[in-house]
């Protein structure tokens, strides 16, 4: 909403600086949004009348127009426009003054110029030079009583306040509802305009027309009023002006009086050309199958029964609260007019105009919610103005369906709840001056009530809290004095998978991973790439009815695709290693219920070592850089879990570790595919692994169990043991450490290859045999020693190769 | 005695050749040690008569003494020898080091826990919440029915599954439909901050993502007032932007508050004056709050002549940029370790 201070002025006296009434209304919930000077830039423009037209010598189109400054100087300038009259009030800019361009729409300085070989010392201005609007082909035509030599800047200059408007004030989309949120913030008073018009004596509208309301849900109330020998042309100087502040263009005197009207009270209108009316009457009900209505954006729509229309005798003539129709549209020719000023249904009114995808100054109006009491005022005003302004003489009386009067808004407030919401103790004048200043009235009840009715623009008020709400922002949210909260702390509650979630953050980061954030929403072919056939076909992705774009249709079950995308991005940049992790939701769906959202921590680890100077080298990162990462990570996180080796989906068999918390996979750590990685565009070794939190939290050790440090030597024994290669180190290492008078196993060297049987490996380990009560003596170690290479003998078929201390 | 005389000489000659530990070991081991020399002499005078013995064992004694002195003395001009050096071959520190991987926190997260963070302090617990929600916690359960222009403010993403015919589940498009839940799950006091995801059907630009990270609070109890709001809320805001920072309150509207208010802090660049990065306004906008609406109070079955309570939210991206004057948003969700590196 644009609202031009000058006009706001009729309205209410403006005894704040624009910059300061901006900010007290800003506070107050009336968002000024910008601040717009009109004018500021029109230095040595000024207002100039036509002297004199004639012909240019050397071209047909353009023209030499003499004007009077009311100086001694009456330039002659060459101009294009077809509009330029002898006699006109007009905007004259001489050189050295700023204009903004026609062509390029920048502001340059006016420079004096020969047109066709006749000097031109200056310019006839149109709206876009003037920066009105994009108006580049006629000059701007100003009102006849414009004075001949004044600046521009103060006949025509204006300060406009951009509004933002939230949705419960259709009142702040008027110049009324406005004027009084000024007289609330600056305790001055409103002058409401002037509805008192002549009425014909004879006729009366309800001779002339009636209404029928067939759906009363839809429609509150209906006013028509008739005014005949209407002269339609273009509207007064003064009121184009004031339509060109608000943005809207002038179209004819009976459209921008409805227009104007709308603008300063809120309330939508239309006018019909009467004549065109089947049978002179107006019916508001639904559509039927199949009706049509051509709007008057010169769009042929089809209707549906959900449509409210407002029809005559015979078919549609507009979309109630939404567009006219083109068909009864007012013409030059027309010379008896309808006018509409109803109540639609806001529900009814959005949901028509969502569905035809036709937004209106009146659908943005009616949505939020209008008074029928608005209507009848707004049609007065309107009627005065036709009458006035449109030569037009009134029908006597207006034709008002209104079936069921809506009762005027009162509620009760007591002085404990203002206290109890604001923690402030308002006085009884305080109230009542308050809301009195925002046109409500207020009856005070003693000993703790306000009986307070809401003015009939003030649609948002409905209950106590509301009327709280008034009495905060006029006296100033900045006057309520901070306390901190006291009372009660609710008891702390830790849910552990979230817990868990962010202590795995925390791991990774301090692990070397860095942590993204990617969107959850993907494609089902990319799914397919990282999640096997029979997890998509339990759990179907869901699925989007309306995706911005078919790259993000489904929910993603899985964060891998994801990390992989995000892998390959980097990777065209960097040169050097690159481990990235994400912890975020998959969603799991289930048959007629939300999702389950489960928390996955992925990472994924590829690129090159870095060398001495981290420079790239040609090593790339294998799997035991990722599985030492991951190790880390779970180390940190203090989760104890058991790689086993395994097989998942994408990943390379034989390079791929399942994750186990006691028998619950938790868990898996692998090589991504070279097909899955060409998929994401990635090349060489890929590593990823993928923990699901939840399944994670058997294996947490909640608390970590100090174990006792020996005060006695350890002798530290190497050994080398021959066994099958398919016998995993983990269980060897496992049964070493396990073994009587062992403090610590540490492998050290694996080595398979001759002179080794094939299908041998051989591991060396050190071997720390340590007691917690003694020196053990040499006797003690190999006797340990002995029966440890037996057992090892014994349970893995492991062959000793001889000490190699 | 000759002997000795030779001993000593070769001795010393052997120990002025030490150079470094090693050398001083293997010397000191040679003479001194249990196998050394000296040793070796003394164990000879048992086969000498008592005069030469009494002689011989006087004079390997001494030369003991002098050996050992000599050791300590040879010993202290090494090690100084040996740190000198290492000072004359000194290294350029301002190489750089051997270097792991680093790892940070994505800078929402870094956000969102200082957020998380500030409120902890206050007694707020965390909260979280379902991405994919119901219509009804969503919007109806928050006074933003069907048809409300209050949608207008919050496209949303629908999933295709239909209830009754209806469309019916959707991605959140904030986080406050868990106060509804969390407020259904518990009684009054309730003081909760509700971080996460959430969706709006938006065309991405330099301050718009259809993916935004917000961090949500409810404060529910006897007695809490606007005063306590704003209380709360500054300290909230100044925890973030600097103790001495102004905070500003303005009326606003949000449909599941009342009174509503917006939350903005002074602009760091123009204190206020107004300048570009503020939009000429000299204030930052970084979240809205306000009164819990009476009629949500009652729909979660809490006695709303008793409680009052207030909500506030705010967007986490919007924190972070305006904490590290971050100029567009499409930055986060790039993932572009240039960027993610920076914090």
């Amino acid at each position: 909403m644009l609202v031009s201070l000058k006009w706001l002025s009729e309205y209410v006296p403006l005894t704040l600086p624009p910059r300061e009434l901006a900010e007290r209304l800003t506070l107050a919930g009336v968002k000024v949004e910008r601040i717009i000077s009109r004018g500021d830039e029109w230095e040595g423009i000024s207002v100039a009348r036509v002297l004199q037209v004639a012909p240019h010598p050397n071209a047909d189109r353009l023209r030499l127009v003499t004007v009077d400054l009311a100086g001694p100087a009456q330039p002659t300038v060459v101009c294009g426009a077809p509009n330029v009259a002898v006699g006109q009030k007009v905007a004259f800019a001489p050189t050295g003054a700023r204009i903004r361009d026609g062509h390029t729409g920048e502001w340059t300085v006016l420079k004096a110029a020969q047109i066709r070989g006749v000097d031109s010392a200056g310019m006839v201005l149109s709206e876009m030079e003037l920066g009105l609007s994009e108006n580049h082909q006629e000059i701007l035509e100003l009102a006849e009583d414009a004075p001949v030599g004044q600046p521009l800047r103060d006949y025509l200059g204006d300060t406009l306040f951009e509004l933002e408007v939230t949705p419960n004030r259709p009142d702040h989309l008027s110049m009324l509802g406005v004027a009084w949120e000024v007289a609330a913030q600056t305790r001055v008073k409103v002058q409401e305009p002037d509805r008192i018009y002549a009425e014909a004596a004879t006729t009366s509208a309800a001779q002339r027309t009636s209404v029928t309301i067939e759906d009363k849900d839809l429609c509150a109330r209906y006013l028509a009023g008739i005014v005949e020998r209407v002269k339609m042309g273009p509207s007064p100087q003064w009121l184009q002006e004031r339509l060109r502040a608000a943005g809207m263009r002038p179209i004819n005197n009976v459209v921008d009086i409805t227009n104007y009207v709308m603008l300063e009270t809120g309330q939508p209108l239309h006018a019909f050309d009467f004549r065109k009316l089947g049978g002179g009457r107006i019916v508001v009900r639904r559509a039927r199958a199949g009706e049509r209505v051509r709007t008057l954006d010169d769009v042929d729509r089809e209707l549906t029964p959900e449509t409210l229309v407002i029809a005559d005798a015979n078919k549609p003539v507009a979309i109630a609260g939404v567009m006219g129709g083109a068909e009864a549209e007012v013409s030059p020719a027309t010379t008896i007019i309808l006018l509409e000023s109803a109540n639609f249904d806001p529900i009814s009114v959005r949901a028509t105009s969502a569905a035809l995808g036709l937004r209106t100054e009146a659908s943005a109006r009616f949505e939020k919610g209008l008074h029928p009491e608005l209507a009848a005022a707004a049609a007065r005003r309107a009627m005065k103005l036709l009458v006035e302004i449109a030569g037009g003489r009134a029908a006597k009386g207006l034709v008002d369906a209104y079936p069921k009067k809506r009762p005027d808004t009162r509620v009760v407030v007591t002085r404990r709840r203002i206290e109890q919401v604001l923690g402030v103790d308002l006085s009884t004048t305080q109230v009542r001056s308050a809301l009195s200043d925002l046109g409500f009235g207020c009856r005070w009840v003693p000993p703790d009530r306000f009986v307070v009715r809401a003015p009939y623009w003030r649609t948002d008020v409905n209950m106590a809290d509301d009327v709280v709400e008034e009495l905060a922002r006029v006296t100033g949210y900045d006057r309520i004095e901070p306390a901190p909260l006291a009372g009660a702390v609710p008891a702390p509650s830790v849910d552990p998978v979230e817990d868990l979630r962010d202590r795995l953050r925390d791991a990774a980061v301090a692990a070397g991973l860095q942590e993204v954030i990617t969107y959850p929403l993907t494609t089902p072919e990319v799914l397919q790439a990282v999640a096997p056939p029979e997890a998509l076909e339990a759990h179907p992705p869901l699925r989007l009815e309306n995706p911005m774009s078919s790259e993000q249709s489904v929910m993603r079950t899985s964060l891998r695709a994801s990390l992989l995308q995000t892998l390959a991005a980097n990777l065209r940049r960097e040169r050097g290693p690159v481990a990235l992790f994400e912890a975020a939701r998959v969603y799991l769906s289930r048959p007629e219920d939300l999702p389950e959202e489960r928390e996955v921590v992925v990472g994924v680890v590829g690129g090159v070592r870095a060398g001495r100077w981290g420079e790239p080298t040609d090593e790339r990162l294998d799997f035991f850089d990722a599985k030492g990462l991951l190790e880390e990570v779970l180390l940190r996180a203090g989760a104890d879990v058991e790689f086993r080796a395994g097989e998942d989906y994408g990943l390379l068999r034989g390079r791929t570790a399942l994750l186990f918390a006691g028998e619950e996979q938790a868990g898996v750590l692998g090589q991504v595919h070279p097909r899955v990685a060409a998929r994401f565009d990635l090349d060489g070794a890929v590593l990823l692994f993928e923990v699901d939190v939840a399944c994670l939290l058997p294996a947490l050790r909640p608390v970590a169990a100090h174990r006792p440090l020996s005060r006695f030597p350890a002798v530290t024994q190497d050994i080398a043991l021959l066994v099958d290669e398919t016998v995993p180190a983990a269980r060897v290492t496992q049964a070493i450490a396990s073994s009587a008078l062992v403090a610590e196993a540490r492998l050290f060297d694996v080595y398979e290859g001759p002179p080794l049987p094939a299908g041998k490996r051989s591991l060396a380990y050190a071997v720390h045999f340590q007691s917690l009560e003694r020196t053990l003596t040499d006797a003690e170690v190999a006797d340990a020693r002995r029966r440890l290479v037996r057992r090892l003998e014994h349970e893995l078929g492991a062959e000793l190769r001889g000490s190699l201390a | 005695m000759a002997d000795l005389e030779a001993l000593r000489s070769r001795a010393l000659d052997e120990l002025a050749a030490a150079c470094d530990d090693a050398g001083l070991a293997a010397w000191r081991s040679a003479y001194l040690g249990r196998q050394g020399a000296v040793i070796q002499v003394l164990r000879r005078l048992g086969e000498l008569p008592a005069e030469e013995r009494r002689v011989l064992g006087a004079g390997a004694n001494a030369l003991r003494d002098a050996l050992e002195a000599a050791f300590k003395e040879r010993k202290t001009e090494v090690e100084r020898a040996a740190a000198a050096a290492l000072e004359a071959g000194g290294i350029d520190v301002t190489l750089p080091g051997r270097r792991g991987l680093v790892g940070r926190l994505h800078p929402i997260t870094q956000t969102e826990r200082d957020m998380l963070a500030a409120l902890g302090a206050m007694g707020f617990q965390v909260a979280e919440g379902p991405e994919v929600e119901w219509e009804y916690y969503n919007f109806d359960a928050l006074r933003i029915p069907e048809h409300h222009p209050a949608r207008d403010t919050m496209d949303t993403f629908w999933f295709d599954y239909r209830r009754d015919g209806r469309r019916s589940m959707l991605l959140r498009t904030h986080t406050s439909p868990n106060q509804i839940r969390f407020m259904e799950a518990h009684q009054p006091p309730v003081r909760v901050a509700v971080p996460g995801r959430a969706y709006r059907y938006e065309a991405t630009d330099a301050t718009h993502e259809w993916m935004l990270h917000q961090v949500e609070i409810l404060a529910v109890d006897e007695g809490i007032s606007m005063r306590n709001l704003k209380a709360t809320l500054t300290q909230f805001a100044q925890a973030l932007f600097g103790r001495d920072r102004p905070v500003r309150f303005r009326c606003d509207f949000f449909p599941f508050v009342e009174p509503g208010a917006e939350i903005a802090i002074q602009c760091g660049l123009c204190g206020g004056a107004g300048c570009r990065s503020c939009g000429n306004e000299g204030w930052l906008e970084i979240g809205g709050a306000g009164m819990v609406h009476r009629e949500i109070i009652e729909n979660v079955g809490y006695d709303a002549d008793r409680y009052t309570g207030f909500a506030a939210g705010f967007g986490v991206a919007r924190v972070a940029m305006l904490r590290h004057g971050i100029d567009d948003i499409r930055h986060f969700f790039s993932n572009d370790l240039r960027f993610l590196r920076q914090f």
